[in-house]
């Protein structure tokens, strides 16, 4: 089906045939939308109305955990009856205890931080795959994907081994003398930030070695040619052209960093304050459905914006791959 | 014959003992691995010379360029410009700019920006790079196109772009990689009359390198013909045409009919040469070759003329054959006569008249004949 819609003949102009296979093509690319379209509806719209739903609700000592629930069988009065019931109380709460905001300002804060820390990570690791000979390029770029074939969180839990007091790490600094107190890492901010740039670095390199690789290198050339070193025409051209990879890289970790909960949970210990965590708190410790789910749509609701972002420069990058 | 001097009546530099060369390549020897790009050569290059390095594709013409740029280092040899050893100096800190082939535009800078960017790399005061940004786009004719992207301009206004920015810094020596080969044939004629004539204005050095010799023949004061890294021959358009040093020039520059065969008798006055083709042929640009001489003796299409009827005198320099393929092209007419041995002539008749009063015809039996001074005889 989407073979007419695809092929040129169902793009061009002309003859009776012509506009036949337009039309049809019409109906092909409509058809073709539609696809996605319904996938969308069915598996992000639903479930986020019935979440948004719940976060209107009131927790209740029942199956399932709150009120009001919708019962067709009580018919449209019983069910205008049930929607009254619904309030924003949830969200109120939400503003009321500063446990959340904190919760969320040190997740934005934390998520901004390792995104940094993994752009810088990405950057060099990117460029040198860009810059490697053809042949290599595959194999490394082979290299960066491959830890995504064991478990995220097995490889999660192996951070620990490595990172605890009697851990590899302090083994290995400990013999080499280089310290001679084992380094406090696990649970603190910084084991967080080891835990989210090493599980998110293949999301910051692949988008930058694709904006890297696809640079032509004469540009630095003639760059250097007007007069232009090697360090500054990085800043002056390589730099401003990558900055599509760039923007993609950084919400692909950022916004997936926000929403951690295994990492602060396996490396950040107990005094972490992360809105994943809370949200999990709230829904597994104390039961409360409501408010987890209020919390994740006012998650939701600040991720949208860098989303819309992440969006709109897939878009510009695209128009300047033209 | 006369004079196969350059196209500027008054320039040429390379004749006079007492000029100074601008560029000197001295036994340049440039290694990749176990290829040889370019093979012990040497080159003089003078100031203000509009130079064209002409090869087939892997001859090394442009790896000479890049390292008169400084993006390549010689394995060997020395390059020199204006007396200074270039070794060593990276590409930011020579006095030469280059346009490159792709043009290499910054994509994400507008047409001004591009021009402006050397200058500023320099250090220069705003108002002046306004100023020379200005004086460049005027020369470009790009004016109105000051704001646009480089994706927003044609190709060929893209080439201009990239001159202007390449000739904004006021190099020394301005270096061409294929300056043309991106345009389609009317615009690459127009644009190639635009060059000389820029070259001209600023009075700078150009080395331009080119895989299309009718490029070179009509920019180029000289022209350097490369094979597989050496120097074949540099001369004039003129000197390379009419007095191509070997047979790999003659036959790499233009159309030419060689003759292959011993020299049979020097004089003061030229050789007579016994072909192996069976004509016997005399002429007054014998060159050094000796009398035993085994040499190629060249004329190009349109020295030779064709004729129904046998020439005055069908001794020498003229042979009897048939009409085998006839290639109308408009302004000319190049006929393919074989000979009685099977050789192939190709002569070229420019079409002066618009009706001939001696059409020829395939399979029509005809003369080809040609001049003492038609030709030249080759050694190598």
């Amino acid at each position: 089906m989407s073979n007419s819609a695809l092929s040129p003949a169902g793009t061009s102009t002309g003859s009776e045939a012509g506009f036949a296979t337009r039309l049809l093509g019409g109906a092909a690319k409509r058809l073709v939308i539609a696809v996605p379209y319904f996938w969308l509806l069915l598996f992000f719209l639903v479930p986020f109305i019935i979440v948004f739903k719940i976060s209107l609700s009131q927790t209740a000592i029942a199956m399932p955990p709150y009120a009001p629930v919708f019962d067709l069988s009580e018919g449209v009065s019983g069910l205008v009856d049930r929607l009254g019931e619904l309030s924003f109380d949830n969200y109120l709460w939400l503003v009321e205890d500063a446990l959340y905001f904190n919760a969320y300002v040190s997740s934005l804060v934390i998520a901004a931080i390792s995104t940094i820390l993994t752009l810088l990570v990405g950057y060099p690791i990117a460029y040198g795959m860009a810059r490697a000979p053809a042949t290599l390029r595959p194999v490394l770029l082979m290299l960066v994907i491959l830890p995504f074939w064991t478990s995220f969180l097995i490889r999660v839990y192996a951070w620990i081994g490595i990172l605890k007091p009697e851990g590899l790490l302090n083994q290995f600094l400990l013999a080499v003398g280089i310290i001679d107190q084992p380094l406090i890492i696990m649970n603190t901010h910084t084991a967080i930030f080891i835990g989210i740039v090493y599980s998110y670095l293949p999301f910051m390199v692949l988008p930058l070695y694709s904006a890297l690789e696809k640079m032509d290198y004469s540009l630095i050339e003639a760059a250097q040619d007007l007069g232009c070193p090697p360090m500054s025409a990085f800043w002056k051209i390589t730099f401003p052209l990558s900055l599509p990879g760039v923007v993609a890289g950084c919400l692909l970790v950022f916004i997936p960093a926000v929403g951690e909960f295994v990492i602060p949970d396996l490396l950040g210990g107990s005094q972490t304050l992360m809105i994943g965590k809370t949200l999990w708190n709230e829904f597994f410790a104390n039961r409360d459905w409501p408010v987890s789910s209020a919390v994740a749509v006012i998650l939701l609701l600040l991720l949208v914006v860098p989303i819309v972002l992440f969006q709109n420069a897939q878009a510009r990058a695209q128009e300047q791959g033209r | 014959m006369q004079s196969l001097g350059s196209i500027r009546r008054d320039f040429a530099p390379w004749n006079d003992p007492a000029a100074k060369p601008y560029i000197v390549f001295d036994q340049v020897t440039k290694r990749f691995g176990d290829f040889t790009a370019v093979n012990n050569l040497s080159l003089s290059i003078y100031e203000r010379e509009f130079f064209a390095l002409l090869g087939a594709s892997g001859c090394g013409k442009s790896t000479l360029l890049r390292m008169l740029a400084g993006f390549e280092e010689p394995t060997s040899g020395r390059i020199l410009l204006d007396g200074q050893d270039l070794r060593g100096i990276p590409p930011y800190r020579r006095p030469v700019n280059m346009m490159f082939q792709s043009y290499a535009l910054f994509p994400h800078m507008t047409v001004e920006a591009n021009i402006a960017f050397g200058l500023k790399q320099e250090g220069m005061e705003a108002s002046r790079i306004a100023e020379r940004v200005a004086e460049m786009l005027k020369l470009v004719k790009l004016e109105q196109f000051a704001k646009r992207k480089p994706h927003q301009l044609s190709g060929g206004q893209r080439q201009r772009v990239a001159l202007a920015r390449s000739v904004a810094k006021r190099p020394k020596v301005l270096l061409l990689d294929e300056p043309l080969g991106a345009l389609d044939k009317k615009l690459r004629e127009e644009t190639q009359f635009e060059l000389m004539d820029l070259q001209q204005k600023l009075g700078l050095t150009f080395v331009v390198v080119t895989h299309d010799q009718e490029e070179a023949m009509t920019m180029a004061d000289r022209i350097a013909i490369l094979d597989k890294g050496e120097v074949m021959q540099v001369a004039t358009p003129a000197e390379v045409y009419e007095a191509p040093g070997s047979r790999f020039v003659a036959n790499f520059v233009g159309n030419v009919n060689m003759f292959e065969g011993t020299v049979t008798a020097r004089d003061a006055t030229g050789a007579t040469i016994n072909s192996e083709s069976g004509i016997a042929i005399r002429t007054e640009n014998a060159g050094d070759a000796q009398s035993g001489a085994k040499v190629a003796y060249a004329v190009r299409p349109e020295k030779i003329k064709v004729s129904s009827r046998p020439p005055m005198d069908t001794s020498t320099n003229a042979a009897e054959g048939e009409i085998y393929d006839i290639a109308y092209l408009g302004d000319m007419t190049v006929y393919y006569v074989k000979l009685g041995n099977g050789l192939m002539v190709k002569a070229a008749t420019l079409n002066s008249a618009r009706l001939t009063d001696d059409p020829l015809t395939w399979n029509d039996r005809a003369w080809i004949s040609f001049r003492p001074d038609s030709g030249v005889v080759l050694t190598r």
